[in-house]
């Protein structure tokens, strides 16, 4: 299968771009003295999120600062370190790198290497050494944080940049980040608070100090900076810069700059610094162009939330229901006088159709949009953790709603990467178990008794019930080590669980299936998981049907129109008297091609008063479900058509023998049988009575 | 649809905000009273699609909008009244805590104000429901209204429409 990836970059941008956006309204809220556990989580769910899409499209350095987001955070999250202003301010600053690095991959601005180096490092010094001392600093820096002595000097680093001090006067923290952002734009930039509150900015660039004074006399009056280069050369030891805040504006640090006739004269040395070395800055100008395109570029695709949509296709289904009876009204007129009124008619119904039709495919997926996404990332991740894995894909044709469909893309990446990662062993492991080589991954997808299951199974080791227990007891969880299989793998869905060794950027952290549980529940399903040590293990995500289209045959018993899902009928016919047998207390049986199949009386089932209570007379659907066939005696069949479930439950109860209901073309509601459950009572239909 | 699922909080506010507005409706001679804010629209009876096997009271479900709505006839769950359906027959659609359910009586009449005064405590005795379901009795000239707590009374067990407490 040849997949072209770029066909989900949209994807991945536009939900990198949602989470992104979320994570720093999460920083920006996030109260520093006590920090929301659920926050964090949040935060951290978010940048574990991007690194799964980065990692899908091999977008290695996204990967590789939210790794490093992600190392930091944890650590936090657990407790093991405290939370302070100067991590919010280095995840802040990571976010815009992420924001810089995907634009870059989306509309190919160029991204500014020093300022991801530079992010890394502060990142990766904030979660090592530093990390002691920090709430210290950050309650009250300590005059003794050996700030490095400022030089008087421009110091031009090799790419023609500068490093600016950049004082600011007491503004408000909105125009701050603002001029922080602007000033962004012209290089990396950090940030750092005074005692009084104030903030300093130190600004790496190749652009001249009159720039850097231009842009901030947007927000305030130039004269109340203060701007003086910083002895520290820029990318080689940014990561030093955040732990050594230089606090006493007035140490060794040059004089302000009272009057803006000055700065021209203190300027010219460095705008010749960068012209001397000019690849400092064609790229700030290349970005600013790019970022223009880019805006006209997104305009082709609006996310619009799935309620809305709901909400179209509920209208539009009374706007089909409306006009089918204006169209049975005016049947009634003489064409001769109405020409004109029913031709109108008819183009109203050829728009409604086309309406409802494309309003219909906004929302129908088929799988296959999530599962070639993955072929190609099991590729890259065995080859990485040199494992051989085959890659199948079943019932990628299953149609899915969208909302539904873009909710399971993150679940179903955790789980292929888990299956890769843990289920499946290394080739000489598993040629001593007497397996082949290379492992089998099998995704599919099938409708089933009302839902969509959607299964990953691996023939790896399957899961250690031991190491699952020792671990869960080590947390603190209630568990017990008589507590059956099934128990003991939904342990793996509690937060913060992973019985991995090696935290590997693949996976390790147990952050994966927290995800997985919590997404799936949302969306109404369950998740089961089968494993058997040394065959494999499935893990089995069940979706309600709500919305999902169903192909249905319409059947009629007395008044009542059913609905079957037409995948588990065979074939409908009319028997002859003679097949018909009764079977002494079992009820009846009908003889097709020398089989036996127990006869449903449908009207007996549902107490309704037939046409036919004879099976000669009416018609049997051969109905199929979990490998058992049984005959359904209906009185008529009325169609085919593709009908939308809708859930009974979001009103009334779930009710026995339906697994949901749709709507009809004439406005009428029709029920849908759950055949599995009909096949299942059948069996016992005489024993036990299953409907009340 | 808007009224989605926004469970919950309906049930306590019903009791104290239950001071204001009320919609009263008849069934057989006696005249009920329900909080307005409970009551999403007031339709013509529609045929519904039966419900195999469920109590004679629920009548089955319609389409309201795209939204699949249980319908309970009041008269045939408090034996009150002919359960009659023809043109004049009419179903009060209400949304209680996120769920739409409609009730089919023998008619409307009107929405009357009623202050805390005007509302007396129910009696023990005397009425079709159970006390359990019932606000109170509140008077307004020569009329006496029923009051019932239709949250209460819709969410109960005994009406079997939420599948937790009916299970």
């Amino acid at each position: 299968m040849t997949i072209d990836m770029s066909q989900f970059y949209q994807v991945f941008f536009d939900e990198a771009d949602e989470l992104l956006a979320e994570m720093e309204k999460l920083l920006l809220a996030l109260d520093v003295s006590a920090p929301d556990s659920e926050d964090l989580n949040a935060i951290f769910r978010a940048a574990h999120s991007i690194k799964g899409g980065a990692a899908t499209f091999a977008f290695t350095d996204i990967t590789e600062v939210t790794h490093m987001l992600e190392s930091l955070l944890d650590r936090i999250r657990k407790g093991e370190m405290a939370l302070t202003p100067e991590h919010v301010d280095a995840f802040l600053v990571a976010k815009d790198v992420l924001t810089m690095q995907m634009d870059g991959h989306h509309h190919g601005s160029s991204v500014d290497q020093a300022a991801v180096d530079s992010v890394c490092q502060r990142l990766k010094a904030l979660s090592q050494g530093i990390v002691a001392d920090v709430p210290v600093a950050a309650a009250s820096p300590s005059p003794a944080a050996a700030a490095p002595e400022p030089v008087a000097a421009p110091v031009v680093d090799a790419d023609g940049n500068c490093r600016f001090r950049i004082e600011l006067p007491e503004v408000p923290q909105k125009d701050v980040d603002a001029l922080a952002a602007e000033l962004g734009l012209l290089g990396t930039i950090e940030r750092e608070t005074l005692e009084d509150k104030r903030a300093v900015f130190i600004l790496t660039t190749g652009e001249s100090q009159d720039n850097i004074v231009a842009i901030c006399s947007f927000v305030l009056d130039p004269d109340d900076l203060k701007i003086t280069y910083d002895a520290a050369p820029a990318a080689a030891s940014a990561s030093a810069a955040p732990s050594t805040p230089v606090e006493d504006p007035g140490y060794g640090i040059f004089e302000p700059e009272k009057s803006p006739a000055v700065a021209p004269q203190v300027s010219s040395p460095v705008a010749d610094a960068a012209a001397a070395v000019p690849a400092g800055e064609v790229k700030n100008y290349g970005r600013r162009a790019t970022d223009k395109e880019g805006a006209s570029q997104e305009s082709s695709s609006i996310r619009v939330s799935v309620e809305k949509v709901d909400q179209l296709i509920n209208l539009v289904g009374e706007l089909v229901i409306t006009q089918a009876m204006i169209e049975q009204r005016i049947a009634a007129l003489d064409p001769l006088h109405h020409e004109r009124l029913l031709n109108s008619a008819g183009q109203l119904a050829r728009n409604t159709r086309d309406l409802q039709e494309a309003v219909m495919s906004i929302r129908m997926m088929p799988m296959d949009y999530v599962f070639s996404r993955f072929p190609r990332m099991v590729r890259d991740l065995a080859a990485k953790l040199g494992k051989k894995v085959e890659f199948v894909t079943r019932g990628a044709a299953t149609e899915l709603d969208k909302g539904l469909i873009e909710r399971i893309v993150d679940p179903l990446t955790h789980l292929v990467r888990n299956s890769v990662d843990h289920g499946i062993e290394m080739p000489d492991r598993r040629k001593a178990n007497g397996k082949t080589e290379a492992g089998k991954l099998v995704l599919s997808a099938a409708h089933q008794g009302g839902n969509i299951v959607i299964e990953v199974s691996d023939d790896g080791g399957g899961l250690n019930r031991d190491r699952i227990l020792a671990k869960a007891k080590s947390q603190g969880l209630p568990v017990s080590d008589a507590m059956p299989d099934a128990d003991v793998w939904q342990l793996i869905f509690a937060p913060g669980f992973s019985t991995a060794e090696v935290v590997t950027d693949v996976s390790g952290r147990g952050v994966g299936m927290d995800v997985v549980k919590r997404n799936i529940t949302a969306m109404g399903g369950t998740v089961d998981i089968r494993s058997i040590p040394g065959t494999g293990t499935t893990i089995a995500i069940s979706l309600p049907l709500t919305l999902a289209i169903l192909d249905g045959m319409s059947v009629k018993v007395g008044e009542e129109i059913y609905i079957l899902p037409l995948g588990y009928v065979i074939e409908s016919l009319q028997p002859a008297a003679v097949d018909v047998k009764e079977v002494a207390g079992q009820g009846k049986v009908v003889k097709v091609r020398e089989e036996y199949l127990p006869l449903i009386p449908l009207y007996q089932i549902f107490a309704i008063d037939p046409r036919f209570e004879d099976p000669s007379q009416g018609i049997i659907v051969i109905l199929e479900s979990d490998g058992k066939k049984a005959a359904l005696l209906v009185d008529s069949l009325v169609g085919q058509q593709q009908v939308v479930v809708k859930n009974l439950e979001s009103n009334f109860r779930k009710v026995a023998g339906i697994s949901g209901a749709t709507i009809l073309g004439d406005g009428g509601v029709s029920l849908i049988l759950d055949v599995s459950a009909l096949l299942r009572s059948s069996r016992q239909l005489n024993a036990d009575p299953v409907f009340f | 649809m808007s009224y989605t699922t926004q469970t919950q909080t309906s049930m306590e506010a019903a009791g104290e905000s239950a001071g204001n507005e009320f919609l009263a409706f008849t069934l057989g001679r006696e005249e009920y009273g329900i909080d307005i804010l409970r009551v999403q629209e007031i339709r013509g009876y529609e045929p519904v699609t039966r419900i195999a096997n469920a109590p004679d009271f629920i009548k089955g479900v319609v389409n309201l909008r795209g939204t699949i709505v249980p319908v309970v006839d009041m008269r045939i769950k408090f034996d009150l009244g002919t359960p009659t359906y023809d043109q004049f027959t009419v179903v009060i659609i209400l949304n209680i805590g996120g769920r739409v359910v409609g009730m089919v009586v023998d008619s409307v009449s009107d929405v009357t104000t009623l202050t805390p005064e005007q509302i007396r405590p129910a009696p023990e005795i005397g009425t079709t429901f159970d006390t359990d379901y019932l606000i109170g009795l509140g008077t307004l000239d020569e009329r006496m209204l029923i009051l019932v707590d239709i949250d209460k009374l819709m969410s109960s067990a005994e009406m079997g429409l939420i599948e937790k407490l009916a299970a």
